[in-house]
């Protein structure tokens, strides 16, 4: 909050000045609002919106490029497998057309066969001739197998229908995964024989453990019922049922995204091997390769924040100066308006006064000269000169026109100093006009006045009506701080050489302390509901400038207060000009 | 002494001129200007008592014009606007004159009078 309070422009606490003629003409606190707001819009939204704009293209594309390199892996990888088992069973179909069926039932030739086979391809694991009607005649391999009957066998029916058929994995007598390819051979004559062959997986396994996938990455082949076929790196064991559901057939290269916990999603690559029950399948997990993009998503988003802040700093920054400067500018403006008002309505008073005194003062004179005249009657005719009642009389009216020619000659007096410049001023001549007219108001109210100016002061050079109004406007709001009876003291003392030391105190309410340091400020007033314009101080600060002085201020609370002016002897005319405000 | 007074108010010229006499002074009033010309062209005034403001003429012109027909005049002006700044300028324009503030003090208008004509 303190800090706060140090930042804090001053325009924010800033309360118009309501009832006076001329007010604010802004709320300023509005204008900021307005101002930041306007230009945080025009200004973050085109950085927010590329940065959104930008966010979701590059995700896109990233998104993309991630889609078609598993694609492309995906396909490289199932021409590999798919060459695998065509190459071994183009090997086969080679050997049932180029030999004999009376060759390849002797047992010895399968054997170089199968001998060769191993050398040159390799993953052949036995080999055997089945006849049309199922039986194995021949067997070359680890087995006794000879005269198995294989003619109620699944896969012996889908040769007998396709010409060809590759088995899914399966364990076997030896506990090895491995497969089977058979193909079919016609006779010229009409019969058919089948040659048989187990593959043994190893190979098959290392084509895709070589696979080059990421990290989290998996290359595996499954069967159509989703049982696995070859050892996948993280998604369950061989011949186990895949974790992953078997995808939907499709004769092409297919890539979707599958979301494995809210948090982590998986990009599955997957093709259909042809002429296979085979499906291969290669897993990535999405947020590793996504992992450069985040960076750059970081980067993105820090480079926004630190943009949005630094735009937010200077909007706000260049909003609070300028409305603060408009608030300065205004309250100026305002206070050479009142300053304006005050001059022009003491200007009107003294004229009004000077109007009021000469149109009084003729009537005055001759109700002075005929008295006069009665009086001199008496006094020159002896039949009314013992006449003390008489005499009596004609004096009190005499006296009554000379207290009424003291109040003129006073107002004229008065009113002729308003609009005058420097010149020579008794201090204490000054004091008594002022005093004269509020005299009787702290008379009636049982205020005691004090006035004590040391002989030894000399005649001051000043502007003898500031002066004047320096004092009306301290004297009456002594005056309206005393509640009841109090005292109101004026004490002039010689300061220095150069200057001279004015006290006017009173033993009225005080001034809160609160209020102290804002006292002189324009506007500002304890008595706003009595209809205090908060004037009344600013410009006598104002004028005690002008004439040169300073003015400063002591309050007690319940006690009074206490104004001590130190103002120059001599006032320096050419300052003097300077100082003096346009427009008065 | 013949003492001229000029003031536009009758009422109260008069009541003056008659306090005058009464002191032995031997005195004329006017209301006008013209009435005043008039009256000095007659009589040989030793003092003037003129108003400052009055129509048509003030009486600062009104002393030119009464200093032409009578040249050992002696001029004591009277005015309601209780300023000095009159009484010089009476002073600056034409040698010695004395200034008074209404309402007016007898015994200080008749000291004026012998104090300027040094009787």
């Amino acid at each position: 909050m303190s800090i706060l309070r140090y930042i804090k422009p001053t325009f924010w606490e800033h309360e118009d000045v309501g009832e006076s003629p001329f007010g604010h003409l802004f709320d300023f606190r509005k204008i900021w609002r307005l101002a930041v707001i306007l230009s945080a819009v025009i200004a973050l939204l085109p950085v927010v919106t590329t940065g959104i704009f930008d966010y979701r293209v590059t995700k896109e594309a990233m998104e993309a490029e991630i889609q078609l390199r598993t694609a492309r892996l995906v396909s490289n990888t199932r021409r590999t497998v798919s060459f695998f088992l065509a190459e071994r069973k183009a090997a086969l179909d080679f050997i049932s057309h180029h030999h004999t069926f009376k060759e390849l039932t002797d047992e010895g030739f399968l054997t170089n066969v199968l001998a060769v086979l191993q050398r040159t391809y390799g993953g052949f694991t036995d080999l055997g001739i089945i006849t049309a009607q199922g039986k194995q005649k021949t067997y070359v391999g680890p087995y006794e197998l000879e005269g198995t009957d294989y003619s109620h066998e699944n896969w012996f029916q889908e040769v007998l229908h396709g010409g060809s058929y590759v088995s899914d994995v399966f364990l076997g007598f030896r506990n090895v995964p491995h497969l089977i390819i058979a193909v079919k051979h016609v006779l010229p004559g009409g019969g058919f024989f089948v040659l048989r062959a187990s593959i043994d997986t190893e190979r098959f396994n290392s084509l895709l453990s070589e696979l080059e996938v990421s990290t989290g990455g998996d290359a595996f082949i499954i069967n159509r019922q989703g049982v696995l076929q070859t050892p996948p790196r993280y998604h369950g064991a061989v011949l186990e049922k895949s974790l992953l559901p078997v995808p939907a057939f499709s004769e092409r290269t297919r890539v979707y995204e599958r979301a494995k916990e809210p948090s982590e999603s998986l990009v599955i690559g997957y093709a259909y091997i042809e002429e296979t029950p085979f499906i291969l399948m290669i897993v990535k997990q999405k947020d590793e390769l996504m992992r450069p993009w985040y960076e750059t998503r970081m980067t993105l988003l820090g480079f926004m924040a630190a943009s949005i802040t630094t735009i937010l700093l200077v909007i706000v920054a260049v909003a609070t100066h300028l409305v603060n400067k408009i608030h300065v500018a205004d309250e100026k403006r305002l206070i050479v308006m009142h300053q304006a008002e005050y001059a022009n309505r003491m200007a009107s008073i003294g004229r009004l006064a000077a109007g009021v005194a000469h149109e009084i003062n003729n009537p005055l004179e001759i109700i002075n000269q005929k008295a006069g005249l009665i009086k001199d009657l008496f006094t020159y005719k002896e039949k009314y000169t013992d006449d003390a009642k008489l005499m009596d009389l004609v004096n009190w009216i005499l006296r009554s026109v000379d207290r009424c020619g003291a109040i003129t000659r006073r107002l004229l007096n008065f009113a002729r100093h308003v609009d005058m410049s420097v010149e020579e001023v008794k201090i204490e001549t000054v004091i008594d006009e002022v005093l004269g007219f509020l005299g009787k108001e702290a008379e009636y109210r049982g205020i005691e006045v004090n006035i004590d100016v040391d002989d030894r002061i000399p005649s001051l050079e000043t502007d003898r009506g500031k002066l004047q109004q320096v004092f009306l406007n301290l004297a009456n709001n002594a005056l309206a701080a005393i509640e009841g009876t109090g005292q109101l003291n004026i004490t002039v003392t010689s300061h220095d050489d150069t200057s001279i030391k004015i006290e006017v105190s009173d033993t009225g309410r005080g001034i809160p302390k609160k209020a102290m340091d804002r006292i002189f400020e324009p506007f500002f007033s304890t008595r706003k509901k009595e209809g205090g314009t908060g004037l009344g101080l600013s410009i006598t600060y104002g004028l005690v400038r002008e004439l040169g002085g300073r003015i400063r201020v002591e309050s007690e609370l319940g006690k009074g207060t206490t104004f001590t002016i130190i103002l120059p002897i001599n006032i320096n005319k050419e300052r003097f000009a300077h100082e003096r405000p346009t427009g008065r | 002494m013949n003492v001229l007074l000029v003031d536009d108010e009758e009422q109260l010229i008069s009541a003056l001129a008659e306090r005058l006499s009464i002191r032995g002074l031997n005195t004329q009033w006017a209301s006008t200007c013209d009435d005043a010309i008039q009256l000095a062209e007659q009589t040989d005034f030793e003092v003037a008592v003129l108003d400052v403001k009055m129509p048509k003429m003030c009486g600062i012109e009104l002393k030119k014009v009464l200093q032409g027909k009578c040249p050992r005049m002696k001029f004591i002006f009277v005015t309601g606007h209780g300023s000095e700044e009159n009484y010089r300028k009476g002073l600056a324009e034409g040698g010695e004159a004395y200034y008074l503030v209404k309402p007016l003090n007898i015994e200080v208008l008749i000291q004026r009078i012998y104090d300027i004509t040094n009787t």
